[in-house]
């Protein structure tokens, strides 16, 4: 038994605390520590003011096209500006979903 | 009480004895695990926190905008438009806006050219001047004072100075913004003086803002009415949208490290059943074997979530998510480079670890117990 390691000697449930808190405590410093230092309200009022100031409608994520620029302003129909049954090919357009509580056509055919 | 807890903790050092025993399945397993918790913890702060800086950020746009349509299409406003939804009840402020895209062949970008409202100072322009974006300036390489050429689809030209850039901060609204002066915009585009891409209207008290667009489509029928909460539900649902894709996508995965918890749980290998066999026979109970079993399980996933969720906080916050940019940026030249505001929300942790624990805890239990209620000279043969 005297021949054995510090680190064999060391009980399971303690190396175990000791992973688990080391773990925890690093995890905490990432969430905590940027919250404290990075000042994201103050950049978050600041952008929100420019949006305020500018009118803006959109976020300027996805402006590889035209119609993806602005998802709540675009007409349901750019999408297939090219032809209406053209396959989509911008990348965007496979993950954007067409725009929600837009008035949409409707076809109508009536005996006189 | 102490009694107990020396019980358990006897416990626990027998289980991470059992785990050292086999270490490179273990450690492969826990790997694999903290893999899975990284992809899945990913999306979901992803999602989470880009959904939270769009309704931050929108939340201070117009309240209504108003877009003339012709033939379902989007058509320009005049003047005599906005002259009629002057004196509305409950309209603050009425902003026509002038904005189009244009396509630079020399950046390779779409750019949002604007004119900055009236009534915005901050950001007021004379002929000839600019304000870019982040992304402009950083597609263009401009600095205040450069010079910024652009060309009209009809070959016009424009030669601008730049004023000033953006602030880095807001590149998540404003990255491809080229703000110009109203006289060059329209000279620019050839557009006529009395035409407006559309009006943004400021409503004073926020809950009027469903009976001001009714009263307005009143006497603008022609024009489209598209509301603050259209905007925000419309960027909450793409980005819910866009996380579920994910998601979906990555069920592939999930399922796989549901098959193979299942199958290293459930198929107990012999030796395992032989352990269990030899613990009943020296005069463990079964609680006792379930409760070191259930350890086991428990170290694997606890560790596996802990580090999976380390690394998809540091993924996603410390490194905006770079993984997933590819993604997120398609063709696009002018993506804006943006921190995401570091938020915590137990609600999605407490999702993150019902999606992946409890269906590996659940697949050990149920073997385990079934091998240590059994008889011991059973289970050795």
């Amino acid at each position: 038994m005297s021949g054995r390691s510090p680190a064999e000697r060391m009980r399971g449930s303690t190396a175990t605390a000791i992973v688990f808190g080391t773990l925890t405590a690093i995890g905490t410093g990432l969430v905590v520590g940027p919250m404290i230092v990075a000042d994201a309200a103050a950049r978050r009022e600041r952008a929100a003011a420019l949006v305020g100031e500018l009118a803006l409608s959109d976020l300027a994520l996805f402006t590889e096209a035209r119609y993806t620029r602005n998802p709540s302003l675009a007409d349901l129909h750019t999408p297939f500006q090219d032809g209406p049954a053209s396959l989509e090919h911008f990348p965007t357009a496979s993950l954007v979903v067409a725009p929600r509580g837009l008035p949409s056509g409707r076809l109508e055919a009536r005996e006189e | 009480m102490r009694a107990a807890f020396e019980r358990r903790r006897h416990l626990l050092d027998f289980a991470v004895r059992s785990l050292a025993r086999r270490p490179t399945k273990n450690l492969g397993l826990v790997a694999i695990y903290a893999l899975v918790v990284f992809l899945v913890g990913s999306v979901m702060l992803y999602g989470a926190a880009i959904r939270r800086e769009a309704a931050v950020m929108l939340a201070s746009g117009p309240e209504l905008t108003a877009q003339a349509m012709v033939m379902g299409r989007h058509e320009m406003s005049r003047t005599t438009d906005v002259a009629a939804l002057k004196g509305l009840r409950g309209v603050r402020r009425i902003e026509p806006r002038l904005w189009g895209y244009l396509w630079d062949s020399a950046g390779a970008a779409n750019y949002t050219l604007m004119v900055p409202p009236a009534s915005d100072g901050a950001h007021a322009l004379a002929k000839g001047e600019a304000i870019v974006g982040e992304g402009v300036a950083r597609a263009r390489r401009l600095a205040p004072g450069k010079m910024l050429f652009l060309v009209s689809p009809a070959g016009k030209f424009l030669k601008t100075k730049v004023k000033s850039v953006l602030p880095a901060d807001s590149a998540l609204v404003s990255s491809d913004l080229v703000l110009v002066e109203e006289s060059d915009f329209r000279a620019f585009f050839e557009l006529p003086p009395d035409v407006w891409t559309d009006v943004a209207i400021t409503v004073a008290n926020p809950r009027e803002v469903a009976t001001v667009a009714e009263k307005a489509a009143l006497k603008l029928p022609g024009h489209r009415f598209v509301t603050r909460a259209d905007m925000t539900r419309t960027a909450e649902a793409l980005f819910s949208w866009r996380e579920g894709l994910a998601l979906a996508l990555l069920a592939g995965a999930l399922l796989a490290f549901a098959i193979l918890a299942f199958d290293k749980a459930s198929g107990l290998s012999a030796e395992e059943k032989r352990e269990i066999g030899i613990l009943k026979a020296i005069g463990w109970e079964t609680r006792d074997v379930i409760s070191a079993k259930l350890f086991e399980g428990g170290l694997i996933s606890g560790l596996a979530f802990l580090l999976g969720v380390i690394g998809a906080w540091t993924h996603v916050f410390f490194f905006s998510a770079g993984l997933f940019e590819p993604v997120l940026k398609g063709w696009a030249t002018l993506y804006p480079h943006f921190p995401l505001a570091p938020t915590i929300d137990a609600l999605e942790i407490a999702t993150l670890a019902m999606l992946t624990i409890v269906p590996y805890m659940a697949a050990i239990l149920v073997p385990v117990w079934r091998t240590a209620a059994a008889d011991p000279d059973a289970v050795m043969r």
